[in-house]
C-alpha cells in the first residue's frame, strides 16, 4: 500500500473533524443550513456510488427518502415503537425494495431503469395516502424525540462519513472494479464474466438503504409527517443536480457541488420562490452544455493543463 | 361497459401522444422526457385561448402543430444536435438526453406556472351522448375521433410515402440509411418536430376533458413512457393496443377502487412488461 492511497482518506478525516464542530460555531440559522447541506452531502455521495461508475441515472432518492422518514412516523406515532427501532428498519425496508426495483430494470438498458424511477416516489405516495385514507385513518404522523438540530446533524455527518468510507473500500474491492468496467462497457464487462447485474443491484441496494436512513433520521426535524411531504420527487431531482454539478466521478466529487447549490438554492427560494423551478431546469442545461463531468471534470482539465504546461 | 367505452375512448388520445414520443425515440433517437411538459404547452394554449378569446380547442390544434412543430425543430436542431455529435455510444446519448430534457422539462414548467399557476378549468362540449348504452361527454368524443384521424393520417403517410419509408429506415438503422443517401440528420429533425407537433396537439385535445395544471406534465410523460415500451419501440399496432389495455385498466381502476391509484396501476403494468415482455407486446426477443 502505498502513500497516496491514503493521502484521501487523510484528509477526509480531517474534514470530518471540522465539520463536526459546525454545531459548535454557528448559529441557529446557519446550522439550519447545514444539516441540509449535510443531508444533500449523505445522499448525493451515496447516489454518485452507484450512479457515477454505472452512468445509471437513478430517481429513487425521493422514494427510499420517503420510506425512512414515513416509517419513522408512522412507527411512533401509529404503534408507539421506539424512534431507533423504526430507523433501523426503515433502511432494512427500502434496501428490500431496491433490490426487487433493481432486480426488475437492471437486466435491462438504462433507459428502462430511469423511466421507472422517474415515477417511483409520487407511485408510492399515491399508494401510502391510499393506504391510509381508507385502512389507517389518520393523516399526520407526529415524531416527536428530544433531539436538537446539533444532534441531527451529528447523526447525519457519521451517515455521511460511514457512506464516505464505504465508497472508498468498494473502490478499491473487485466489485468497485467491475462497476467501472460496466460504465465503461458493459458487453465487455460481460464477456470477461462479470456478472453486470448483480453488481448494479448490490451498489443501488447501498442507495436505497442509506436515503432510508437520512430519511428516518431527518424525520424528527418536521416533528410532523405527511405523505405529500417526504415522498417528494423534487429531492431526488436535486441529489442528482448536486451529484452532477460536482462530479459524479469522485467520491469527493458530489460535496464540491453539495455546498454551492445549497447555498444557492436557500437564496433563489427566499428571494424568488416561484422561479425555483425554473432555477432547476437552468443547472440542469448548465449541467450537460458546461460542466458535463462537473466541477470535478473541470479542476482535473486545469491540472492537467497545468502540469503539461510546467513540463 | 361505461368502463370499456370510457377506457377506450381515453386511449385514442393517449396513442396519440405515445406516437408522438415514439417517434421521438424510435426515429431521432432521443428520450425526450420533457414529452409530458410539450402536452400541458398544448393543453395551456388551448385552455388560455378558450378563456381570453373564445377559440374553439378544434380550431387551436391547427395553430399548436406548426408552432410545436417549429419549436421543437430548433430544440433538436440547437440543443440536441450538438449532443448528438458529441456522444460517443447510444448510451452516453441516452443519459445527455435524458438529463437535457429533464431541464427542458423544468424550465417548461417554470415558464408556465408564471403564465397560469392554477388549474387550466373550462368548459367546452360538455353536452352528454350515448354511445353503445354508455352515457360519455361528448367532448371525449371527438378528442378521440381527432385523435384516431391523425393517427392513421400518421400511419399511411410512414407506410405509403417516399419520406415515411425514409424515416422507418432511419428508424430501423441511421447508419444504413445514411448509406443510401437518406440525410439522417434532417430526418432525425423532422422526426423530433413532428413528434413534438402530434403530442403538443394530443394535449389540446386531453384539455378539453380532464383538467390539468402547469406541474401534472411528468405524470404523461409516465403514461406515454409506459405505452411505448409496452408497445415495442417503434411498433404502432403494439402502441395502439397498449393505449387500449393503459386506458381500461386506468379506467377500472379509478371507478372500481379510487382515482388516486391510477398511477399505481400503471406501474403494475409496466413492472409486469419488465419481467415478462421487455421487448414489447409483439417483440421478438433480441438474440
Amino acid at each position: 500500500m502505498n502513500s497516496t492511497s491514503w493521502k484521501e482518506p487523510s484528509i477526509a478525516a480531517i474534514v470530518a473533524i471540522l465539520a463536526a464542530s459546525v454545531p459548535l460555531v454557528f448559529d441557529a440559522y446557519w446550522l439550519s443550513v447545514s444539516v441540509t447541506a449535510m443531508m444533500y452531502i449523505a445522499l448525493s455521495t451515496s447516489w454518485a456510488l452507484f450512479s457515477g461508475p454505472t452512468h445509471y441515472i437513478s430517481l429513487a432518492t425521493g422514494a427510499f427518502f420517503g420510506i425512512g422518514g414515513y416509517l419513522v412516523g408512522t412507527g411512533m406515532s401509529d404503534y408507539n415503537l421506539s424512534f431507533w427501532l423504526m430507523a433501523a428498519i426503515a433502511p432494512i425496508v427500502a434496501t428490500i425494495l431496491a433490490a426487487l426495483i433493481g432486480l426488475a430494470t437492471l437486466r435491462l438498458s438504462g433507459v428502462y431503469f430511469v423511466i421507472f424511477t422517474l415515477g417511483l416516489a409520487e407511485m408510492i405516495r399515491n399508494l401510502v395516502s391510499w393506504i391510509q385514507n381508507n385502512f389507517l385513518g389518520s393523516r399526520g404522523l407526529y415524531v416527536l424525540t428530544d433531539f436538537t438540530e446539533s444532534h441531527i446533524y451529528w447523526m447525519l455527518l457519521i451517515i455521511a462519513c460511514c457512506v464516505y468510507l464505504l465508497g472508498w473500500l468498494v473502490n478499491r474491492s473487485r466489485l468497485g472494479f467491475a462497476l467501472r468496467i460496466i460504465g465503461n462497457d458493459e458487453s465487455v464487462a460481460k464477456h470477461v464474466g462479470i456478472n453486470t447485474a448483480m453488481s448494479k443491484v448490490i451498489l443501488f441496494m447501498t442507495t436505497g438503504f442509506f436515503a432510508a436512513l437520512v430519511g428516518a433520521v431527518i424525520a424528527p426535524r418536521y416533528t410532523y409527517i405527511e405523505p405529500n411531504q417526504v415522498f417528494s420527487p423534487e429531492l431526488s431531482f436535486l441529489v442528482v443536480i448536486m451529484a452532477l454539478l460536482g462530479g459524479a466521478g469522485r467520491l469527493w466529487g458530489p460535496l464540491v457541488g453539495v455546498i454551492p447549490f445549497t447555498l444557492i438554492w436557500e437564496f433563489v427560494s427566499i428571494q424568488a420562490p416561484n422561479s425555483t423551478t425554473l432555477f432547476l431546469g437552468l443547472v440542469f442545461l448548465l449541467i450537460v452544455y458546461v460542466l458535463p463531468h462537473g466541477f470535478v471534470g473541470r479542476i482535473d482539465q486545469i491540472n492537467k493543463k497545468l502540469k503539461e504546461r510546467s513540463h | 361497459m361505461d368502463i370499456l367505452v370510457s377506457g377506450l375512448l381515453l386511449a385514442g388520445t393517449y396513442a396519440l401522444v405515445a406516437m408522438g414520443l415514439n417517434l421521438q425515440y424510435g426515429v431521432a433517437r432521443i428520450m425526450n422526457l420533457a414529452n409530458g411538459e410539450l402536452l400541458v404547452l398544448g393543453a395551456l394554449a388551448s385552455f388560455w385561448l378558450f378563456v381570453s378569446a373564445e377559440m374553439s380547442p378544434l380550431l387551436t390544434i391547427f395553430l399548436v402543430a406548426p408552432v410545436a412543430f417549429a419549436g421543437n425543430w430548433l430544440i433538436y436542431r440547437f440543443l440536441l444536435l450538438p449532443l448528438v455529435k458529441r456522444a460517443k455510444s447510444q448510451g452516453h446519448l441516452e443519459v445527455d438526453a435524458i438529463l437535457a430534457t429533464f431541464g427542458m422539462s423544468f424550465i417548461m414548467v417554470g415558464l408556465m406556472l408564471s403564465i397560469h399557476g392554477e388549474y387550466f378549468t373550462y368548459e367546452f362540449l360538455t353536452q352528454p351522448i350515448t354511445i353503445l348504452g354508455s352515457i360519455v361527454a361528448l367532448n371525449r368524443f371527438i378528442a378521440f375521433l381527432i385523435a384516431v384521424a391523425i393517427g392513421a393520417g400518421l400511419y399511411l403517410w410512414l407506410n405509403h410515402t417516399r419520406p415515411g419509408a425514409a424515416m422507418r429506415a432511419v428508424a430501423v438503422s441511421p447508419e444504413a440509411a445514411g448509406l443510401v443517401g437518406i440525410d439522417v440528420a434532417r430526418m432525425s429533425a423532422f422526426a423530433f418536430a413532428t413528434g413534438g407537433a402530434v403530442t403538443a396537439v394530443g394535449g389540446a385535445l386531453i384539455s378539453t376533458f380532464i383538467t390539468l395544471d402547469a406541474s401534472i406534465g411528468v405524470l404523461f410523460t409516465m403514461k406515454a413512457l409506459i405505452i411505448v415500451i409496452m408497445g415495442g419501440v417503434g411498433d404502432i399496432r403494439g402502441a395502439i393496443l397498449a393505449a387500449i389495455i393503459l386506458g381500461i385498466v386506468e379506467t377500472a381502476v379509478a371507478t372500481l377502487i379510487d382515482p388516486g391509484l391510477t398511477l399505481t396501476a400503471a406501474y403494475l403494468i409496466f413492472l409486469l412488461i419488465l419481467l415478462f415482455r421487455p421487448q414489447g407486446l409483439f417483440g421478438r426477443r433480441a438474440t
